[in-house]
């Protein structure tokens, strides 16, 4: 399931990179010239958060001009960003910023990454239904991600251990999490995941860990929660409300767990994937983003 | 024209028009073309093995340059923050290549001494090729069996996750068996049939004349089934990835460190080198991860290679 999805899209880019192939050594004349810009794939990889929403824009943006044609793949931020260095891909997919060494990277190689925000996402704290826990501050999670509690009795549980699941170490969900919850969002705190913390190579993965799970805890983009998992409201310290995620909470910042979602590109954008971007930070593609479960961006 | 009838033409071999000592010239360059080309099939084998592991050492070389060898390892794995601890990898690895041997060993063994010396000639037909189908089995196949039905049974008997290293050890276990299993059992039959029948005709028992005399006789052949089988259990990476959680942690000593989750070097590199930027010490890393597993591999095939000549050599003295 987990690997039949990211195979399914490999397969995907695969063809889609042996057409380019035949395509380029068809065209190789008229490559240079502006022309070939219009016919030609772009190539759009990257975070596994926004893969279904890039496929959903992908394919709505085909009525909008027939002639493009867009091959999304996933593997996660790190993978994609890597893609946009190495000239594999027009658009790289991120649920983070790119690091400094990537930005470094990619100056090295000539080019000068262009962020580009296209959603929000809100992330989501899950455990299984049959746990009783329904709500946890920062703090307890810091303290339940890092190791330091280990039973769920010591946060108002069952006596029972803590599994935890976590997305794997390129995911920029992964990241985001280390930086706004394991370390607090303090760039001075070191702490890192605990050394037990299950990490799954997909979504998929951590929902049905989840799923069938009583004792395990994980985290996933809002997007991504099925019914079968129960969503735990979160309180910035004991002092502030608990607030469970949603479009609205996301939206107006009262849940504090909730970031920016980001395409990079190769330079200033120009001809169809300035325009294919336009068109998804413009009304219809943010009326896609809803439909997903994601939090669009503000319209000013 | 002729007035003489047409007769059917005799064969024209390709070369018949070329006068004979031409003939044998060209045979001779034929046989050197040829005579060359298998050379360079056979030479090539080596050849790409070589670059690889030039290419391994090249790569990877930087992380035990740059990386103090008790960092590298060390007990903590978590690249994003350059933890670079190999330890952990190392100890999954090992965990769930040896649990897997130790359920494969009985298994198959007790199999392949069925399948060579119990099992009626009809058994034999229906098993063989059900073996041969269980070697042919994806690993994806088995490993998205492990993680659908297996895991959730695992978690029943108790363990904290389903995703574990016996989970993965099961797994394993039966992707190594047909292996196991077809080279124990050529190793049984090429026990001289005289060596049953001598210990039959002393008054042993069929299982008396199978425990004493043709085990022991097959005894190195078994012993490279065995190694053969922990060679492919090393090695293997999706299936392994699915079903043991991945959490880079040294289990403490104990039946409970069976229950655990573990990250092998196999799943490691599979999963992070999609994410690395190539020249990155991360990158050197994995590749140093890569000439581990090279080593222990190359160790295990070698171990396997001296005990198949010893056996050789044995038989051929008991030949003369």
């Amino acid at each position: 399931m987990a690997v039949d999805k990211s195979l399914r899209i490999r397969v995907i880019g695969l063809s889609w990179l042996a057409i380019l192939i035949v395509l380029s050594a068809c065209s190789a004349h008229s490559a240079s010239s502006d022309s070939a810009d219009s016919q030609r794939a772009i190539q759009n990889k990257g975070s596994d958060t926004l893969v279904n929403l890039a496929l959903a824009w992908a394919e709505a943006y085909q009525v909008v001009d027939p002639n493009m044609t867009i091959a999304v793949s996933g593997g996660g931020s790190g993978t994609g960003i890597t893609s946009l260095i190495n000239g594999t891909a027009d658009i790289a997919n991120a649920s983070r910023q790119m690091k400094d060494e990537e930005i470094a990277a990619a100056r090295a190689g000539g080019i000068e990454p262009v962020e580009i925000p296209v959603a929000i996402d809100a992330i989501a704290i899950i455990v299984n239904p049959q746990n009783p826990i329904s709500q946890l501050t920062i703090d307890q999670l810091a303290d339940i991600f890092t190791g330091r509690v280990t039973n769920w009795q010591e946060v108002g549980g069952n006596d029972e251990l803590i599994v935890l699941v976590s997305r794997e170490t390129n995911s920029g969900t992964h990241v985001y999490f280390l930086e706004e919850v394991v370390r607090k969002g303090d760039p001075e705190n070191t702490d890192i995941f605990a050394s037990q913390t299950l990490l799954m190579p997909s979504s998929v993965g951590i929902t049905s860990e989840i799923g069938r799970n009583p004792r395990a805890i994980g985290y996933d983009g809002l997007g991504y929660i099925t019914p079968e998992e129960k969503v735990i409201a979160v309180a910035k310290n004991e002092h502030s409300p608990y607030v469970l995620p949603s479009v609205s909470t996301a939206a107006d910042d009262s849940y504090s767990l909730s970031r920016h979602l980001y395409m990079y590109t190769a330079g200033r954008p120009v001809g169809a994937v300035a325009s294919y971007l336009d068109w998804i930070r413009g009304p219809d593609g943010q009326a896609i983003v809803t439909q997903l479960g994601f939090v669009p961006l503000s319209q000013e | 024209m002729s007035d003489e009838p047409v007769r059917p033409k005799p064969y024209v071999g390709l070369f018949s028009q070329v006068s004979p000592s031409d003939r044998l010239r060209l045979r001779g360059i034929i046989d050197f073309v040829i005579e060359r080309l298998i050379q360079f099939a056979g030479v090539s084998t080596i050849f790409i093995v070589g670059l690889i592991f030039f290419f391994l050492i090249r790569e990877g070389l930087p992380a035990f340059l740059d990386i103090p060898l008790r960092q590298l390892f060390g007990g903590r794995w978590y690249p994003i923050d350059d933890f670079f601890g190999l330890w952990p990898l190392i100890v999954g690895s090992i965990l769930v290549t040896v649990g897997a041997i130790v359920i494969a060993i009985p298994l198959g063994l007790t199999t392949a001494i069925y399948l060579g010396e119990f099992a009626p000639q009809w058994q034999r037909e229906i098993l063989k090729p059900l073996i041969e189908v269980l070697a042919g089995i994806p690993s994806i196949v088995l490993g998205f069996l492990g993680w659908v039905v297996l895991a959730p049974i695992v978690q029943r008997l108790g363990a904290p996750t389903g995703l574990t290293v016996f989970t993965g050890s099961l797994i394993l276990a039966y992707m190594s068996l047909p292996t196991i299993i077809s080279i124990s059992e050529d190793a049984l039959y090429a026990v001289p049939k005289e060596y049953r029948d001598g210990a039959l005709a002393i008054g042993a028992t069929q299982w008396q004349a199978v425990w004493r005399v043709v085990l022991p006789s097959a005894r190195s052949g078994l012993v490279i089934a065995i190694m053969l089988g922990i060679g492919r259990a090393i090695g293997e990476t999706m299936a392994v990835m699915m079903v043991t959680g991945n959490a880079a942690n040294v289990p403490g000593l104990g039946l409970d460190m069976l229950f655990q989750p573990v990250r092998t070097m196999t799943a490691t590199i599979a999963a992070e080198m999609g994410e690395v930027a190539q020249g990155s010490l991360h990158y050197s890393v994995l590749f140093a991860i890569g000439i581990v597993l090279f080593v222990i591999t190359f160790g295990i095939n070698s171990l396997a290679g001296r005990l198949m000549g010893t056996q050789a050599g044995r038989r051929r003295k008991e030949n003369i």
